[in-house]
């Protein structure tokens, strides 16, 4: 099944209550997604500097990192968060992986932060402290596990360019054809899962200069077999289900936000709900909200 | 059982607040109505889309739910009368035998699907596969359905005032589908058929159930039908299988 959830925010009136809201829209999914959790929160930057989120294994002393690299790193249990210059990255990066290779960098962008554990989703939310996280938009994932292992590594969201990332419910049935693509076209699929792969694949049209509209209207003609994906790019967020559409989605619409749910029952808390533009989103249909738009 | 329920507000009329109370015990409560219950009518409050409401009901009462519905409300109707004031998820009537169903907002997939009997009104529009395999129930939809409507659907009709998506009555056996918008393809064995009297009269009927008799203009409408090609195996018609 896989419980996938999002949530755009119009106006910055709600911005303080981004987590809370979606922690909640988390926790009812999940019974669709019992064996991890993740989520990508769009909060707040400092221009020119690209902010970095680390998962290292439990335990890993974040702040003993940070003073080695000379750049504080907010711990958050098994993630870290810190920002640098833009000019630093490289530099940063490499140190990080010399110092602490167990550490990997699983998001890095102007604004996005990524989270996520193997464990019950509303445990995962509560050890990242999601519900006191604030920002613009963000979007979960709950992972019933089907094509590939149950890892964190196999939890989503899934990363794979600059402030961009992508929640899936559904399989992949092209997904090794197109990870070869992408391997040819020097984009890089670290993980097994097929997800991974469509994430990748957006990255790849998006570097070849699609916006992430053109790129998921691409994705209907590459990619094969069942999704609904919901995607999050720095100040965009967009929804696309299969022509079949064999996977569940629910969209509430109102001045003040644009929801994204498998079920319903994840919106039914939100401010608002009962005036909402409830809607099906069309399979094979684009759906994109920009906030720079 | 332990049923938290309100004071009655009127005879007969009984109040259930799923806030309050754990589904399976309104779903519980309504499976143990006699037949010759005075407790006719419910009223559901705070339904927040929870799955399976009112769902394998046997009894003539009447179940108003207040908000939109999870998955497979209703399912399995036989005899009661079940309304929901906002939207459906996925299943809104599976497999009703007979009874009532009318949601006033939109209705996700599969609505009505293998359903043998009774009446399924959905105000709003219905999704993909609305109808699929359904084996007698009318349905009318207010609004337009989504692709593969009516996917191997034997008996009842289908009515929809607005448009029909992709593949219309694929595989179609004797259902018989009223559309009275566009229709993006029929599937296959899926013709256009002509309105005779007797369509007309059936049309009219289901419109009359619907309360929509008069209100409709019923020349708009064309019917769709099975052109019986595939009924049985026949190896020119293997392309279509």
């Amino acid at each position: 099944m896989c419980g996938i959830v999002g949530l755009f925010l119009k106006q910055p009136k709600l911005e303080p209550e981004l987590g809370a809201l979606l922690s909640q829209m988390l926790d009812i999914m999940c019974d669709r997604g019992p064996d991890s959790a993740g989520f990508a929160v769009y909060g707040g930057g400092t221009p020119g500097f690209v902010k970095l989120t680390l998962r290292g294994p439990a335990g890993t002393d974040f702040a003993a990192l940070g003073a080695e690299i000379d750049h504080p790193i907010l711990a958050r249990d098994t993630h870290g968060v810190l920002s640098v210059p833009v000019a630093e990255e490289a530099t940063v990066r490499a140190a990080l992986a010399r110092l602490a290779p167990a550490v990997k960098v699983v998001g890095a962008g102007a604004r996005m932060e990524l989270y996520k554990e193997v464990g019950l989703p509303a445990d995962v939310a509560k050890r990242f402290k999601l519900e006191e996280m604030s920002g613009t938009h963000a979007i979960g994932h709950t992972r019933m596990a089907t094509e590939s292992a149950v890892t964190t590594d196999g939890a989503h969201p899934f990363s794979t360019g600059p402030d961009q990332c992508l929640v899936h419910n559904g399989s992949l049935s092209n997904h090794a054809g197109v990870r070869r693509l992408l391997a040819r076209e020097g984009v890089a699929v670290t993980t097994e899962n097929d997800s991974e792969v469509a994430a990748a694949y957006l990255t790849y049209r998006m570097r070849g200069g699609d916006t992430l509209g053109e790129a998921l209207e691409h994705s209907l003609g590459d990619l094969d077999g069942f999704y609904t994906f919901v995607v999050g790019t720095e100040s965009g967020f967009g929804v696309l289900r299969d022509p079949i559409a064999c996977k569940p989605a629910v969209m509430a619409e109102t001045d003040d936000y644009v929801a994204f749910a498998s079920e319903y029952r994840a919106l039914a808390g939100l401010p608002g709900i009962e005036t909402a533009r409830v809607f099906e989103p069309e399979p094979a249909k684009v759906y994109f909200w920009d906030r720079a738009a | 059982m332990n049923l938290s329920l309100k004071p009655a507000a009127a005879e007969g009329e009984t109040l259930v607040d799923l806030a309050t109370t754990p589904l399976r015990e309104l779903n519980g409560a309504l499976h143990k109505l006699a037949a010759d219950t005075n407790q006719t009518l419910w009223k559901i409050a705070n339904p927040a889309g929870r799955h399976a409401i009112a769902a394998g009901l046997d009894v003539p009462v009447t179940v108003e739910i207040d908000g939109p519905v999870g998955y497979y409300c209703a399912g399995m109707n036989k005899q009661a009368r079940v309304i929901v004031h906002g939207n459906a998820g996925v299943g809104v009537g599976e497999n009703m035998m007979s009874g009532f169903i009318h949601v006033k907002g939109d209705a996700s997939q599969a609505a009505g699907a293998t359903a043998h009997g009774g009446l399924l009104i959905i105000d709003g529009n219905a999704s993909a596969r609305c109808g699929i395999s359904m084996k007698g129930i009318d349905i009318v939809v207010k609004g337009s359905v989504g692709h593969m409507s009516a996917f191997m659907a034997q008996a009842g009709t289908l009515t929809v005032l607005g448009d029909a998506g992709e593949a219309l009555g694929d595989s179609l056996y004797e259902a018989k589908l009223f559309v009275r918008g566009s229709v993006a393809s029929l599937g296959a064995d899926c013709i256009e058929k002509e309105m005779r009297e007797e369509h007309r009269a059936l049309l009219a009927a289901k419109l009359e159930a619907a309360g929509l008799l008069g209100e409709v203009d019923m020349s708009e409408f064309r019917r769709y039908g099975s052109a019986r090609t595939l009924y049985h195996f026949h190896v020119d018609n293997v392309s279509s299988y």
